[in-house]
C-alpha cells in the first residue's frame, strides 16, 4: 500500500525518472486495511489498489513474485532469485510480517496468520474443514481477524494475553465495554490467557493449553499477536537496524545509506514503528517529494484511530491512558446504551490530551481537532462528550487553524483546501478531486463540507446564502442594511442594493424586515406589493382561492359573547368552523369580497386580527392554571394573555408560537414552542427554540425561576436577536442549532449581554410593541383599502368557480367532478 | 362591463387608471372571462399586462393576487397558490412547459384602462 502510494506520488510529480516496482507477492498493491471484507464477498480485484494497465500507462516497470534476496550497495543493484536490477535510489517498502508467538505446536496445519490474500485463501480453505476457530491476539488486527472467522461461519474465540482488549488504544473500562459488545455478537473473549502448547484435541482438532492449566479446543488457530518489521534486507545489507527490529530512518526517511530509503512498517523512526496506513503514506510523500527535487520531512504521526469492529464503533485519540503528568479525565458511561467516553485533558483543563470512545464515535472528529490543533477547550470540557447534542458547543470550521489536518488519510490540511478554492474549486466535489480529501476512509466528510462551505462563503461564492437573484445578500445582511441606512421601502432598497424587479422570495422577505424594523402598516402603498397573498388580504388563502379567518383569542380565553359572535358570523356567511391547534377558532370559505364585512362585524364585537396569515407571532397557548386547576402554581392564563398582547403584530423570519403552562404537568405543551414558559413555585422557567411540525424539537431550558419582568426582558432579547439574525423561513430551532456556540452562546448574549446589545434589542422590541395596530381595523377605516377586496374591478359578480357541497353539517370546497356534475352550489349570501 | 364601440369593437373599457394598484394586480370580468391586470411601475415608467386569471395548476381564479417580479430579464407573476412563475409577456410557465396563461392586449387611453379580447 505504502509502496504504491509512493509510486503514485512520484508519477504525479511528473519528475522524469524510470521506476521499477519489485513485488514479493503475486500481485500489485492491494488494500490490507479492509482484508476482512474478503469474507463478506470481496475478491482480489475489489481489494486491488491499482492494476497492471495503470502501471503500464504510467510507464512504471514491475515484476511480480519477485522476492528481493540481496542488495549490493556498492554497485547499487538488487537481486531476485533470477534477475538483477540497478538503482540510483532504492526505496524499501517491505512492510511487516505477523508475529507468531513461540508456542510449541504453532507450525501445524490450520495454524495460520492474517496478512496477505494468500493467507485469506488459506483461512477460507481451513474454515471449510473447521467448526471452531481461535484468534490469538485481542488488538485491533486480532479483532479484525475474529470478524473474518465469524463471517466465515466459525464459532469464534479471541485469546488475549493482556487483561483487556485493544490495550494500546483503550483504557480498561473502554476495553471492558468493547468486550461485552463483541461477546454480544457471539465471539467469546478469553483475557489473561498465555498459551503454553497447542496439542491434539478431543472434541476438536487441537487443544490450546493455557498457563493456568485451563484449555480451549479449536479446529484452527489464527495468530494476530502484533507485527514485526520486514527488515531482513536491511540487516543483510548492513543498514542500521533497531534493537527490536526496523530499518532506522531519519526525518527524510533515509536509511544509514543516503541512497536507500525505507517507508511504512519496515521503517523505524525515533525508535518507533508506525503500524497504520496514514503515517506510511506520509513517509511515501516525503520520499517522493525529495526524489522529485523538493523538500519534505516525516516528523512523526498521530496514531489516533476511529474504526468499526464488527459494527462496534471504537475511537482512540492521543494519550488515551492519561499517562501525561497532571492529566485529568472526564468519563461518561451509559451502560444501557453501551456507550463509554473518556476525555483526557491537561492539568489546566484547557487542552485535550486524548480520548477513548466506545459505542459512539460521533464526537471523534471534534475531539481530534481539539487535540491536534491545541484548540482551547470550552469552559465545561465535559460538555464535549455528554449526550444531548443541542447543548454541545459547536466547533465551527472558522475556529480551526490553517494547519489543521482535515483529512489524515491524504494529509490534507485546512490551508490545502483554502488553496484549492483559491485556484478555482467552487464545490465540495471540486475540492475532493483536487485534494483527495475525504476519499480515503471518509471519516472527515462532514468536517470537510463545513470547511468548504465556510471558505466558499467567505469568498461570496455560490454557496452564498444570497436570498435570491435580485439581492446578493442574506436576510441578516438585508436586515442590517435596512436598519443602518434607515431604508423604509423595497424600491429604495432595490435601487441601492439590488437588481431586476424583485420576486416572490425577496419581496415578502423585505416586507417582513421592514415590518420588523419599523412596524409600518404592511398594506401601505409601498408595502402592499411586497406581501404574500395571505398578508395582502389578511387571511389564509385556501386551495379554492377563498380565505380563512382567525380572530385573536389571547391565551385561548374567550367569553360566551365572543363565542356567540363568531358563531353568528359563521352562520351568516355560511363558513366552515374548526378549532385550531393554537386555541382559536378558524372560519373557512370566505370569498375575498366578503372579508371586509366579516371583519367589520368581528371588530365591532371587540375582536382583533389574529395574524394567522403572518410570518410572525401567532398564539400564546395556555392551560387553565392556578385560578381553577388543583395543581397549578401560577396564573398561566393571565400570563399568556399579557404576553400575547405584548408581542402580537411582531413579524419575523417565520411563524412564532408560544405557550404557558401553569405547572410542571405541562398541559399547554410549552416545550414544543418557540418560546415555552412553565410555572414554578418561585416564578417561571423559560424554554426556547422548540417546535412541532415536520421535525419536532423540544425547547431547551434557558433560565429558571424568573420574575415576569425578567421573563419579558429575556423574551424581548431572544426574539429580537432571532428576528435580526435568522435566515428567511428559519424557525427558532434551526436558527439556534446553526448559531456558532448554540444555546450557550444565546444565553451569553441574552443573559450576560456578552455583545452589549441587550438594551438595543429591548428598545427595538418596545418600538414594535408601541407601533402595534390591528391591521384589519386600519384597513377597514380606509375606503381605498376596502376597494382592494373586490374580486372584479368592473363588476359586482362573484367568482362562480367557488362552489361548495355539504359535509357533516358544514360546507367544504366542491371537487372538480362535483362541479362538473352540477352537485355543488354557488353560495348565496343571506343579508 | 360595457364594450366601447367608439374605439374598436375589440377593446373593452374596464375602469379608470386610478383603480390600478401600483406593482400589484386587479381583476376584471369580461364576458364571463376573468382577466388579471398587472401594473408594473419602474423608473422607466408604467407598463400594464393582462393575462387570464385562472391558475391552471391550482385550479382557482387567483392569478391577480400573485406577486410580480422578474426572472432574469423577464417580468413574471408568481401564482399565490403554488408559486409557479408565469411570464407577463408571453404567459408561459417557467417551471412547467405544459401549462400557460392567456395574454391580452391592454392599454390606457384618456385615463381609462382598455383590454382587447
Amino acid at each position: 500500500m505504502v509502496g504504491h502510494h509512493f509510486v503514485e506520488q512520484l508519477v504525479t510529480s511528473q519528475f522524469a525518472c524510470s521506476i521499477t516496482v519489485l513485488s514479493g507477492e503475486k500481485r500489485l498493491a492491494y488494500d490490507r486495511v479492509h482484508l476482512s471484507s474478503w469474507f463478506s464477498g470481496s475478491d482480489a480485484s475489489d481489494l486491488a489498489m491499482t492494476d497492471e494497465e495503470t502501471y503500464q500507462k504510467w510507464g512504471v516497470n514491475f515484476e511480480l513474485d519477485a522476492q528481493v534476496i540481496d542488495i549490493d550497495r556498492i554497485n547499487q543493484t538488487v537481486s531476485t532469485a533470477t534477475k538483477t536490477f540497478s538503482y540510483d535510489v532504492l526505496v524499501l517498502a517491505t512492510g511487516s510480517y505477523p508475529f507468531v508467538p513461540p508456542i510449541p505446536g504453532n507450525d501445524q496445519p490450520h495454524c495460520l496468520v492474517y496478512r496477505t490474500i494468500e493467507d485469506l485463501e488459506a483461512i477460507e480453505t481451513s474454515a471449510t474443514q473447521s467448526k471452531v476457530g481461535v484468534v490469538v491476539g485481542g488488538g485491533l488486527l486480532g479483532l479484525e481477524a475474529a470478524n473474518a472467522l465469524k463471517q466465515a461461519g466459525l464459532e469464534t474465540h479471541v485469546v488475549e494475553f493482556a487483561p483487556q482488549l485493544m490495550a494500546v488504544q483503550l483504557d480498561p473500562q473502554g476495553g471492558d465495554l468493547l468486550r461485552q459488545k463483541i461477546e454480544d455478537l457471539g465471539v467469546t473473549v478469553h483475557t489473561q490467557k498465555a498459551t503454553q502448547v497447542i496439542e491434539a484435541g478431543e472434541d476438536c482438532r487441537y487443544r490450546m493449553v493455557f498457563a493456568d492449566d485451563s484449555y480451549l479446543e479449536t479446529d484452527m488457530v489464527l495468530f494476530s499477536a502484533g507485527i514485526r518489521p520486514s527488515d531482513f534486507l536491511g540487516k543483510k545489507a548492513e543498514l542500521a537496524v533497531g534493537e527490536r527490529g526496523g530499518i532506522v530512518i531519519n526525518d527524510q526517511c533515509q536509511t544509514s545509506d543516503p541512497n536507500i530509503y525505507a517507508i511504512g512498517e519496515c521503517a523505524l523512526w525515533e525508535n518507533r514503528i508506525f503500524g497504520l496506513v496514514a503515517p506510511g503514506y506520509t513517509m511515501a510523500r516525503t520520499v517522493a517529494a525529495q526524489i522529485a527535487g523538493g523538500e519534505g520531512a516525516f516528523t512523526g504521526a498521530d496514531m489516533s484511530t476511529k474504526l468499526k469492529l464488527m459494527g462496534v464503533e471504537v475511537g482512540s485519540i492521543g494519550d488515551a491512558h492519561g499517562k501525561t503528568p497532571g492529566a485529568l479525565s472526564y468519563t461518561y458511561h451509559n451502560q444501557p446504551d453501551g456507550v463509554y467516553k473518556k476525555l483526557v485533558v491537561d492539568a489546566t483543563q484547557k487542552h485535550v490530551l486524548g480520548a477513548v470512545l466506545v459505542g459512539d464515535t460521533s464526537d471523534y472528529d471534534t475531539l481530534l481537532q481539539y487535540s491536534l490543533n491545541g484548540i482551547e477547550l470550552p469552559q465545561k470540557p465535559e460538555s464535549l462528550i455528554l449526550p444531548s447534542a443541542g447543548e454541545q458547543p459547536a466547533l465551527g470550521a472558522d475556529a480551526l487553524p490553517d494547519s489543521a489536518t482535515i483529512c489524515s488519510c491524504h494529509n490534507v490540511a485546512k490551508c490545502d483546501i483554502t488553496q484549492a478554492i483559491d485556484s478555482g474549486c467552487c464545490s465540495l466535489g471540486d475540492v475532493k478531486s483536487a485534494t483527495k480529501a475525504s476519499t480515503g476512509c471518509g471519516g472527515c466528510t462532514a468536517l470537510l463540507k463545513n470547511v468548504v462551505d465556510s471558505e466558499l462563503e467567505k469568498r461570496g461564492v455560490e454557496v452564498s446564502k444570497a436570498i435570491c437573484e435580485h439581492f446578493d445578500y442574506t436576510r441578516q445582511e438585508l436586515f442590517h442594511i435596512v436598519k443602518v441606512e434607515g431604508i423604509r421601502s423595497f424600491d429604495d432598497l432595490l435601487a441601492k442594493h439590488g437588481s431586476g424587479l424583485g420576486c416572490d422570495i425577496c419581496k415578502p422577505a423585505v416586507g417582513s424586515i421592514l415590518a420588523s424594523v419599523w412596524n409600518d402598516y404592511i398594506l401601505s402603498e409601498n408595502n402592499l406589493p411586497l406581501q404574500d397573498t395571505n398578508d395582502t388580504y389578511l387571511g389564509n388563502m385556501q386551495k379554492d382561492g377563498t380565505y380563512s379567518i382567525v380572530p385573536r383569542i389571547p391565551g385561548g380565553e374567550i367569553t360566551p359573547e365572543g363565542l356567540i359572535l363568531i358563531g353568528e358570523v359563521a352562520k351568516k356567511y355560511g363558513l366552515y368552523t374548526k378549532i385550531t391547534g393554537g386555541q382559536r377558532i378558524d372560519l373557512f370559505g370566505a370569498r375575498v369580497d366578503q372579508l371586509p364585512d366579516i371583519w367589520q362585524t368581528l371588530i365591532d364585537g371587540g375582536f382583533e386580527t389574529g395574524h394567522a396569515y403572518a410570518k410572525g407571532l401567532r398564539t400564546v397557548k395556555s392551560c387553565v392554571g392556578s385560578t381553577w386547576c388543583r395543581y397549578g402554581v401560577q396564573d398561566s392564563v393571565g400570563e399568556a394573555i399579557n404576553i400575547e398582547n405584548r408581542y402580537k403584530g411582531l413579524r419575523g423570519p417565520h411563524k412564532i408560537k408560544f405557550a404557558v403552562s401553569g405547572c410542571t404537568r405541562e398541559c399547554a405543551e410549552a416545550q414544543s414552542k418557540d418560546i415555552g414558559i412553565i410555572a414554578t413555585e418561585n416564578g417561571w422557567n423559560l424554554y426556547v427554540c422548540g417546535n412541532g411540525g415536520m421535525k419536532p424539537r423540544h425547547g431547551d431550558l434557558f433560565a429558571t425561576d424568573l420574575s415576569t419582568e425578567t421573563l419579558i426582558k429575556y423574551i424581548d432579547r431572544v426574539l429580537m436577536f432571532y428576528v435580526k439574525t435568522a435566515d428567511r423561513l428559519q424557525r427558532t430551532s434551526v436558527w439556534m442549532e446553526n448559531l456558532e456556540g448554540g444555546l450557550d452562546y444565546l444565553k451569553a448574549v441574552v443573559i450576560e449581554d456578552s455583545l452589549g446589545i441587550g438594551d438595543e434589542l429591548e428598545a427595538q422590541m418596545q418600538l414594535i410593541v408601541d407601533a402595534y395596530q390591528c391591521e384589519w381595523k386600519t384597513t377597514l377605516a380606509s375606503e381605498e383599502s376596502r376597494k382592494r377586496f373586490r374580486q372584479f374591478v368592473n363588476s359586482k359578480q362573484t367568482d362562480s368557480n367557488i362552489q361548495f357541497v355539504d359535509e357533516r353539517g358544514q360546507i367544504r370546497p366542491a371537487t372538480e367532478a362535483e362541479k362538473m356534475a352540477g352537485e355543488a352550489r354557488i353560495p348565496v349570501e343571506v343579508i | 362591463m360595457q364594450a366601447n364601440a367608439e374605439i374598436t369593437p375589440l377593446w373593452h373599457d374596464i375602469c379608470a387608471e386610478s383603480e390600478l394598484i401600483s406593482n400589484s394586480g386587479i381583476c376584471a370580468l369580461i364576458e364571463d372571462q376573468q382577466i388579471a391586470i398587472f401594473t408594473l411601475d419602474t423608473a422607466d415608467g408604467r407598463t400594464l399586462y393582462a393575462l387570464s386569471n385562472w391558475d391552471p395548476v391550482g385550479k382557482a381564479n387567483v392569478i391577480y393576487r400573485g406577486i410580480i417580479g422578474s426572472v432574469g430579464s423577464e417580468p413574471v407573476v408568481a401564482s399565490p397558490l403554488y408559486k409557479e412563475h408565469y411570464s407577463l409577456i408571453t404567459g408561459r410557465c417557467i417551471e412547467n412547459e405544459t401549462v400557460s396563461l392567456m395574454v391580452y392586449d391592454v392599454q390606457i387611453i384618456d385615463g381609462r384602462v382598455l383590454i382587447a379580447i
